[in-house]
This record gives structure tokens, C-alpha cells and sequence, in this order.
């Protein structure tokens, strides 16, 4: 079960790869190793979820690979150019928080296309509109909504630029359980529509082996990856079968956490 | 029952269940809705009639009654003062004010936005802070002399500092993730400005330009009283003086009183924009 898998799954082309990375922060005149030597890569179109207790770095990770922090050590490529900062090609999903509450529905989907014609914009805006469903909500503020549909619109807002990439850092965190369970076959759904690759960050295990072709496990202080698990269930994923109940508890035990309460 | 156990799906944000049945109170209750809205101008009502029983039934005349300050007013009106003197007055507060805020605004954004500029400056800003406004008038009048130019000044102390104030906390309080997701979609310094940094702070700047005209109103009155031969606050001094017209002092307090609740309604509508409005309807 411990073993170290770093490369991508075969056949496919990688999209992102990490390597040697580390983090070091200096707080109050001491050093915190936040990441250290993290190894990883991602192939093209391949769901991964960064799974670990709370500052274990994983957000810190994703911070790096979205170009939003430069690692101390180590190189981030995306298709092979090292990432420089953040690119309207990769974007990062926020919680719920990222919307910006002085547009409306419609001026946070067209916020990344202003590139493009008014007719252009307005069909990708009611397209996105449509596909994260929240028809009839065009003309609303982001205060009139309710903490999943705000999820959905930035979600809707970062697909709408056609990137390549998606980060969520704990995107769903803030929810109630019902509304996660729905925002993550909502993910999947799109996700299976539009093929992007997708950087997952949780600290909730069924979520990561119910979303993830990949679970990467990560080690706290200094954050490391302890284990990666290939998830081998296709989608749509039976929760109670005896296979997705194996992957799980093996991650459980990896971390070091009785299954039991 | 029914409505409720429908609308229980996510979908469905409360806001907008509360608007639907706000709008079905409202026509059943439109009647009681105008006696509500009718309250406060009986209060008023009440507050005059009180207001001249207590001055009959004093024999010192300590006060003129509501009839004598209307007397005042019309005279006034009569004398061609009323608007000369509300206009005077006016064109000192925008002048003062609006200097402040073209000045203050900026500055404060670009202090706020660089913590360490905010860091250096704090400490001189709290000791000017305490300081009021009416403290200058001296120094006015030794630089620029009586007239106009003392009175727009000594506007324009009074309202530096809390826009400055006001800016500043509003550039700190702007959320990072606003910012990064910004930079994230591509965006360069001059865009970042116009499409995040602006309308973040826009509902914290027009919350301080509310207050600080409200202030600025305050400090032209005090400063006509000393610096200038016109303007509402010299009326009540001129009224005082020649004459111990108090018709007229009452008079003018009362304009001013309107006045200034005039401005504060013009400010509020701006606080009604919606896309300025987004921090006043969370929660």
C-alpha cells in the first residue's frame, strides 16, 4: 500500500508537473517548513485531490502550482513552462468568498471576457448561466444568493475564460452537507462535460475518493506527500460498494485515524 | 405549510421567500403603511404645538414661538437674504468639501494600499485627529484674512482628515481574494484599480462622505460666525447683534437643520446604487 507513485497515469500527456518542491516561511525569526520536497504530476484532464489535516500545506501547494506564491526551492511547469504567476488559463476557485459582490450574476461570469464581442460574451455568459443553473438569477447580487448557488457562479466564472486548468481549494468547505453532496456531482457532471484538468484541495476523505481519479495524501509539518492512491471507479461511483469502502479506509489508516468514532 | 415545504430546496434563496411575502403584507396593509409613514411629521406637529404653549405660558420670552421664527423666515424671504445667504453657505461646503475629497481620497487609497506608508503616518494622523477644526480659525484668518477663502479652509481641515481616515480604512479592508482573483483573470495594475480596487471601496468612501459632509456642514456655520459677512452662520450672529432679533436666530437654526438633512438625504440615495450597495445588503 505505501507506495510512492509520482508519475502520471500512462498513455496520457503530463500537464503539470512539481518537482523538488519546497516551502520555507520565516515567522517571528524562525523558519516553518511548510513544504518540503514535494514531487508530483498531473496528466491532462485528470481529476486530483490534495487531501490532508488542516496545515499540512496543501493550500500552501496549491497556492504555488496557481503561481499566486513562489516556492523557495523547486520548479512548477504547466506544459512544460515554469509557472511565472497567476494565468487567466489556470484559475482559482475561492470558497464561495471569491465572488465579487458588486457585480451581478451575469458581470461575475463576463468579468474574464472582456476580450470578446458583446454577442459572444452574452451567449458564453447564458451558456454558463444555464450549466451551474442559475437561470433567472442573472440580474441578482451575489448577497441574494445562497452559499452553494455562490459557489456555482464562481465556479461558472472561472469556466466561462475557457482555462485549462482549475484550482478549488476546499471550494465546498463552507456548506451544509446536503448542498455539498449536490456541488460535487454538479463538479463531476461538468467536469466530465469539459474534461479540464482539476487540483482538488479537501480535508474530507469521502469527498477526495468520491471526486478524484487521483488522492494525493499529505503529511503535516513539513508538508510532504505521504501516499498517492489511484482511484479505479468509474464515475458515477457506488459510495457503499465494497471497493470504494477498501480505498477508503485505506487512506483512514494512512493517516493514522481509527475508523471508528 | 405547503409554500414553505417547496421553496425548503437549495435553490431557492430566503431573500427572495421574504420579498414575495413582504409584497402580499403590503396590500393588505397599505393603509396602516400611511399611518406609519405619517408618524414622524406628527411628531413634528406635536414637537411645534408643545414648543409654543411652553414659550406663552413664560413671561421672560426666552424663546420666539413657532409663529415668530415663520415671521423671520418670510422676512428673510422678503429681504432677498434666505437664498443669498443659503447659497453663500453652500458654495463654501462645496468648495472646502470638495477639495478635501479630491485631495484626501486618493491619498488615503494609496497610504491604505501600502501597508507600511499606513504603518509610518498613523501616529501624526491620531494627534491632528482630536483636533477640531475650529482650532484653525485664528490661523485662517492670519492666512488668508475674513472672507470666503478663511471659511473654505477651515471646510476644508474639517473634512481632510476624516476622508483621509475613511480612505485609508477602506484600501486596508479590501479583501485579498478580490484582488488575486483579479490578477488571476489576467488583469494589469491600471485594471486592477478600476475593476476591483474601485468598486471595493466605493460603499466604505460613501459611507465617509456621508459623515464627513455631515461635519463640514457643522464647521461652515461655526466658521461664518467669525470669518465672513455672509452665510447662515453669520445670520445668527448679525441677528443677535444688531438687534436681538431671536426670530431670526431660530430662523436660521431651523434652515440649517433642513438644509443639512437635505444633504444627508442626497448622500444616502447614493448609497442606494446597487452596485455601491453590496456591502450594506450582506446580513
Amino acid at each position: 500500500m505505501v507506495t510512492k507513485e509520482v508519475e502520471a497515469a500512462p498513455g496520457l500527456k503530463t500537464k503539470l508537473s512539481v518537482d523538488n518542491v519546497s516551502m520555507t516561511y520565516k515567522r517571528d525569526g524562525k523558519l516553518t517548513h511548510v513544504l518540503e520536497n514535494v514531487n508530483l504530476e498531473v496528466s491532462d484532464g485528470e481529476f486530483v485531490c490534495l487531501l490532508g489535516p488542516s496545515g499540512c500545506g496543501k493550500t500552501t501547494l496549491l497556492n504555488t502550482m496557481a503561481g499566486f506564491l513562489t516556492p523557495t526551492s523547486g520548479t512548477i511547469q504547466v506544459n512544460g513552462e515554469a509557472v511565472r504567476g497567476p494565468d487567466p488559463r489556470r484559475i482559482f476557485v475561492f470558497q464561495e468568498r471569491g465572488v465579487f459582490p458588486w457585480l451581478t450574476v451575469e458581470g461575475n461570469i463576463g468579468f474574464g471576457l472582456s476580450k470578446l464581442t458583446k454577442p459572444e460574451r452574452e451567449q458564453r455568459i447564458a451558456h454558463y448561466v444555464k450549466m451551474v443553473g442559475l437561470q433567472g438569477f442573472e440580474k441578482s447580487y451575489p448577497a441574494e444568493l445562497s452559499g452553494g448557488m455562490k459557489q456555482r457562479l464562481e465556479v461558472a466564472r472561472a469556466l466561462a475564460v475557457n482555462p485549462d486548468m482549475l484550482f478549488l481549494d476546499e471550494p465546498f468547505g463552507a456548506l451544509d452537507s446536503i448542498t455539498r453532496l449536490v456541488m460535487r456531482s454538479e463538479l463531476l457532471r461538468i467536469w466530465q462535460a469539459e474534461r479540464k484538468t482539476i487540483i482538488f484541495v479537501t480535508h474530507d476523505i469521502d469527498e477526495a475518493v468520491q471526486l478524484a481519479d487521483r488522492v494525493v495524501v499529505m503529511s503535516a509539518r513539513p508538508g510532504t506527500i505521504q501516499q498517492i492512491v489511484p482511484i479505479d471507479i468509474a464515475h458515477p461511483r457506488d459510495i457503499s460498494s465494497q471497493h470504494y469502502l477498501e480505498l477508503r479506509d485505506g487512506i483512514f489508516k494512512q493517516i493514522g485515524l481509527a475508523h471508528q468514532v | 405549510m405547503c409554500m414553505s415545504k417547496m421553496s425548503g430546496s437549495d435553490s431557492i434563496p430566503q431573500r427572495a421567500d421574504m420579498q414575495a411575502s413582504g409584497g402580499r403584507q403590503k396590500m393588505r396593509h397599505g393603509w396602516s403603511r400611511f399611518v406609519v409613514a405619517l408618524r414622524p411629521f406628527l411628531f413634528i406637529a406635536l414637537l411645534i404645538v408643545a414648543w409654543d404653549i411652553a414659550v406663552r405660558r413664560q413671561p421672560a420670552h426666552l424663546l420666539p414661538t413657532p409663529w415668530e421664527t415663520v415671521g423671520g423666515i418670510l422676512d428673510l424671504v422678503r429681504h432677498n437674504l434666505l437664498l443669498k445667504y443659503v447659497v453663500a453657505s453652500l458654495f463654501r461646503v462645496t468648495w472646502g468639501f470638495s477639495l478635501a475629497a479630491i485631495l484626501a481620497i486618493p491619498l488615503g487609497l494609496a497610504i491604505g494600499w501600502y501597508r507600511r506608508a499606513e504603518m509610518a503616518l498613523n501616529p501624526i494622523l491620531q494627534i491632528l485627529r482630536p483636533i477640531s477644526p475650529l482650532a484653525w480659525i485664528p490661523i485662517a484668518i492670519l492666512w488668508f484674512g475674513v472672507g470666503d477663502l478663511s471659511a473654505v479652509f477651515l471646510i476644508f481641515v474639517g473634512s481632510f482628515l476624516p476622508l483621509l481616515l475613511t480612505s485609508i480604512n477602506a484600501a486596508r479592508s479590501v479583501p485579498d481574494v478580490y484582488v488575486n482573483a483579479g490578477r488571476n483573470f489576467g488583469l494589469g495594475p491600471m485594471q486592477l484599480i478600476a475593476r476591483i480596487f474601485y468598486p471595493a471601496v466605493m460603499p466604505q468612501l460613501i459611507v465617509g462622505l456621508r459623515i464627513t459632509l455631515g461635519v463640514a456642514w457643522l464647521v461652515v456655520v461655526a466658521a461664518e460666525m467669525i470669518a465672513v459677512d455672509s452665510g447662515l452662520g453669520f445670520l445668527i450672529v448679525d441677528a443677535r447683534n444688531a438687534g436681538n432679533r431671536y426670530d431670526l436666530v431660530v430662523a436660521g437654526m431651523v434652515i440649517i437643520g433642513l438644509i443639512g438633512f437635505l444633504l444627508d438625504v442626497g448622500m444616502r440615495s447614493l448609497e442606494k446604487v446597487k452596485s455601491f450597495r453590496w456591502s450594506y445588503s450582506e446580513d
